[in-house]
């Protein structure tokens, strides 16, 4: 590990073509704002021999053909994207609003969540669907978006046994993460809501409709049950 | 104009050079399990080293003609026949309407690449032919499964009975030792860890598949746990849970995870590592430094393209 003269960021190689920055070993707002940022800038200035990237929650991970271009060369290109003046007060956050239906079939887990906060089911809608949320990562499966800002009041333990099915579109809470399943798959988030607009299409451009980076708000549909 | 699938093996997918440029997105590369292996059956038939093959793993396959067209087998655990009469693998034949191509399932290895001249033509997904099941991109092909051609390079007949020299063939082993880079998170590991690790054999567990090989062998402690904040994860990586029983990420690894990781395999390793068959061989890690990994990955390409160098020429004048 080479600690950067700033001690704000630390390079990690991850085989031979990868590098991986780190701004933190937790998640923190100021470390998430840092991936960000880089990741703005590392899109306006590409390096050839760079294949590609992944932000996540506190770090990134860059990776490249290690025929075309060296380490050296990949952390050089990073440090001076993270040392560029530029600002990036134009950029456009892209924001998402997502209607979902909470609650009965859509939302098997509603009533529980509400139960174990004390809460009724419509306040549960009610905090949920209060913030903005930032896509902080995504991963897990394609499409899936890892969502920052969820209201501490709503954070709940993952089921004891996970479901061997769970509906596409299908909106979750999992400790302090909230988030929409793209795909159906087996899972062990708590249900409380369902979306019927599609996260992911591999046959039709843009693929997904989520990005690292984008906000995200739920909107509570009309026929979402309180029951 | 195509392949047809009589017997479908266990795990057998079509995969060129992997989808790239999605990983933000949490969409894996996906690719070859042995891209050495892939890259050698494509230049023996003239294609692109990146074009689509049929890759054909843990079980027995068959796949007959309907038409003439160059083909070349390469790979690990595999032996071919065509009509009965026995070929070698990593050699290109002419293959006829109706003949028979057998791939049966031999101890030695897990996966072999069928590359036909012209590549196969299944459909693009997000610029990729490789087949991801997992997220509805292409599935698991079965018997009945019909593959469409590409158009071969004129000169095929010329490259007809070419074989890959043996000394650039992988040097597959029951019991492989695999180098690698150690970190990132080494320092989340006991010293006493990193030295079993070093020593230790670890067998594949049969729990392996495109996403990941599972091991299972001396137990690598934490200091303090194995979760981390999530990060992008690279194929390779060697990331150890709870358990202590590290678990390498393969093609279709997801993009992103949260357990520390001990090392990464060096690409030149990766396709020795891809072979070793879950349930009989082990595998023994070698650390070694970023210089000595870049070497290895660059002897490793010239070894290959020096083998068949692709004759972009033979392409010309169609």
């Amino acid at each position: 590990m080479v600690e950067n003269k700033n001690a704000m960021q630390r390079f990690s190689p991850v085989g031979e073509n990868a590098l991986l920055v780190t701004f933190d070993d937790a998640l923190t707002h100021e470390a998430h704002g840092r991936v960000r940022t880089l990741d703005e800038r590392l899109k306006v200035a590409p390096l050839a021999g760079v294949i590609e990237w992944i932000p996540a929650f506190a770090s990134l991970v860059v990776l490249f053909d290690p025929l075309q271009i060296q380490w050296n060369e990949v952390e050089n290109w990073i440090n001076d994207c993270l040392d560029s003046p530029t600002s990036l007060a134009h950029r456009r956050v892209n924001r998402v609003e997502i209607l979902v239906h909470y609650g009965g079939e859509d939302g098997p887990d509603l009533a529980f969540v509400a139960g174990f906060h004390g809460l009724t089911p419509a306040q549960v809608i009610e905090k949920h669907a209060e913030p903005i949320y930032q896509v902080g990562m995504m991963g897990f499966m394609p499409g899936f978006a890892y969502l920052l800002g969820l209201d501490p009041a709503l954070a709940t333990p993952r089921l004891d046994t996970p479901r061997t099915h769970i509906p596409a579109g299908s909106v979750g809470i999992a400790g302090q993460q909230t988030g929409v399943y793209p795909l159906a798959s087996p899972g062990g988030w708590q249900l409380i809501g369902r979306t019927d607009q599609g996260l992911f299409d591999p046959r039709r451009e843009p693929y997904f409709r989520l990005a690292p980076g984008d906000e995200v708000r739920f909107v509570p549909a009309k026929r979402s049950r309180l029951g | 104009m195509t392949l047809y699938i009589q017997e479908a093996a266990l795990m057998m997918t079509v995969q060129d050079g992997g989808r790239f440029g999605y990983q933000r997105y949490g969409m894996p590369e996906s690719g070859p399990m042995d891209g050495w292996a892939f890259q050698a059956a494509n230049r023996l038939v003239g294609n692109d080293p990146g074009a689509a093959c049929v890759e054909v793993g843990f079980s027995s396959a068959e796949i007959s003609l309907e038409r003439r067209c160059l083909l070349a087998l390469c790979g690990a655990g595999y032996s071919l026949s065509v009509n009965g009469r026995p070929l070698p693998l990593w050699m290109s034949f002419l293959g006829k309407p109706g003949d028979h191509i057998r791939m049966d399932k031999i101890p030695g290895g897990n996966w072999a690449y069928l590359a036909a001249a012209g590549g196969i033509q299944s459909e693009v997904w997000m610029g990729s032919r490789s087949a991801y099941p997992a997220a509805g991109l292409g599935r698991k092909l079965a018997q009945g499964d019909r593959l469409p051609l590409g158009e071969p390079c004129a000169q095929t007949g010329r490259f007809s009975g070419r074989s890959f020299p043996t000394a650039a063939l992988p040097p597959y082993s029951l019991e492989p030792v695999i180098r690698v880079i150690p970190g990132p998170h080494l320092a989340w590991f006991t010293s006493e860890s990193w030295d079993s690790y070093c020593q230790g054999a670890y067998f594949v567990s049969t729990q392996s598949d495109r996403m990941g090989y599972r091991l299972t062998g001396p137990t690598l402690a934490h200091h303090t746990g194995a979760d981390l904040v999530s990060q992008g994860m690279v194929q390779g990586e060697i990331q150890v849970p709870g358990d202590g029983q590290p678990i390498v990420m393969m093609p279709d690894h997801p993009t992103t995870g949260g357990y520390a990781c001990i090392a990464t395999v060096i690409k030149a390793d990766l396709p020795r590592l891809a072979q070793v068959e879950p349930g009989r061989g082990s595998v023994r890690f070698k650390p070694v430094n970023l210089d000595a990994a870049h070497a290895a990955w660059v002897e490793v390409n010239e070894k290959i393209t020096s083998a068949i160098p692709f004759e972009e020429d033979a392409w010309l004048g169609l």
